[in-house]
């Protein structure tokens, strides 16, 4: 593998726009918030979306939740929730996507959840 | 970390919590939405996306030329399988004009349920092609048995829509909760069951 680590030069789009349409965290629409300390105040600096994600997450809430509950498309959610994540104000959840055998254990949880649930 | 968890911890906000998403896709009324209201223990939420994408195919363009802004309302709802454990079914868009944005919705999922509407089977080709050409994403077919009559077998319909043999059919009842369940059931173990490479990249 070529090491091209050599940054000089590059400029990273979002930092001229500031409107970024990509989030830098694994934020799927199923991926669970909750805020990373739930006792703390809603940081006052933060723009009124983001407050309003924040206060939402003092329970553990999936980006798709958070979305429809606060009527914010989702690409906005998930830029301010990266945002939220860059500060550390919010934890981001792992998501499960089966696409590793590593990751069975949990689906054959999955499936006997479901099979508790539905005869 | 597979740990007890007492029952005295409030998990609300656990750190150990993980989800899962299981995509419900077919033509616009095959009981998308019915299927993920019968299993759901919330009643489906809709969340809207707005795509800046242009559909310069259906979409009229004369008014504005340079882009077009559509809003897509996806309907998902929740299960919660264990105390940590939480599934999300989302449903696609109906209309095959959204195909561009299945991508978002598709990434990541466990696997997906393809609902067929057994009076329009034509319906569903497009969610067939796209899963078909998707890789990684395993996804079994539903019949939905509207009014109690399956005017087809399994094995015609699988001829009729050329499904891999490899795919589980079944047919099921969109508004019966333990049927709907059940498909739920039979495509979890489907994912299980297929090869995968270990750790692939993601």
């Amino acid at each position: 593998m070529r090491n091209r680590r050599s940054r000089r030069g590059r400029i990273r789009p979002y930092t001229f726009t500031g409107g970024r349409t990509r989030s830098r965290h694994p934020l799927l629409v199923q991926t669970l918030v909750s805020a990373a300390d739930a006792g703390t105040e809603t940081p006052s600096n933060l723009p009124p979306e983001a407050q309003r994600i924040y206060e939402m997450c003092r329970e553990t809430r999936s980006v798709a939740e958070l979305s429809a509950a606060l009527k914010i498309p989702l690409g906005v959610t998930q830029v301010l929730l990266s945002d939220l994540a860059d500060q550390e104000l919010v934890y981001i959840h792992p998501t499960i996507t089966g696409h590793s055998p590593s990751e069975n254990q949990v689906l054959e949880r999955a499936l006997r959840g479901l099979e508790r649930l539905f005869q | 970390m597979d740990s007890n968890v007492s029952s005295s911890s409030s998990s609300a906000t656990g750190r150990s919590l993980v989800s899962a998403k299981v995509v419900v896709a077919g033509g616009f009324g095959a009981g998308k939405t019915t299927l993920v209201g019968s299993v759901s223990e919330i009643p489906p939420v809709s969340t809207e996306a707005v795509m800046t994408e242009a559909s310069e195919k259906h979409d009229d363009l004369s008014s504005t030329p340079e882009k077009v802004t559509t809003t897509v309302a996806m309907d998902f709802g929740r299960l919660t399988l264990e105390q940590e454990l939480i599934m999300y079914m989302f449903g696609t868009p109906g209309q095959a004009r959204f195909w561009f944005m299945w991508n978002d919705i598709v990434r990541g999922a466990i696997g997906a349920v393809i609902v067929v509407d057994s009076r329009r089977l034509a319906d569903c080709f497009d969610a067939i092609d796209y899963f078909e050409t998707t890789q990684g994403v395993p996804y079994i077919v539903a019949v939905n048995r509207f009014d109690d009559d399956l005017p087809y077998t399994v094995d015609q319909i699988r001829e009729a829509l050329e499904i891999a043999p490899k795919v589980p059919i079944i047919d099921f009842d969109a508004r019966d909760r333990n049927s709907a369940g059940n498909v739920l059931k039979i495509l979890l173990r489907y994912a299980l069951e297929r090869p995968r490479q270990p750790d692939a990249a993601a």
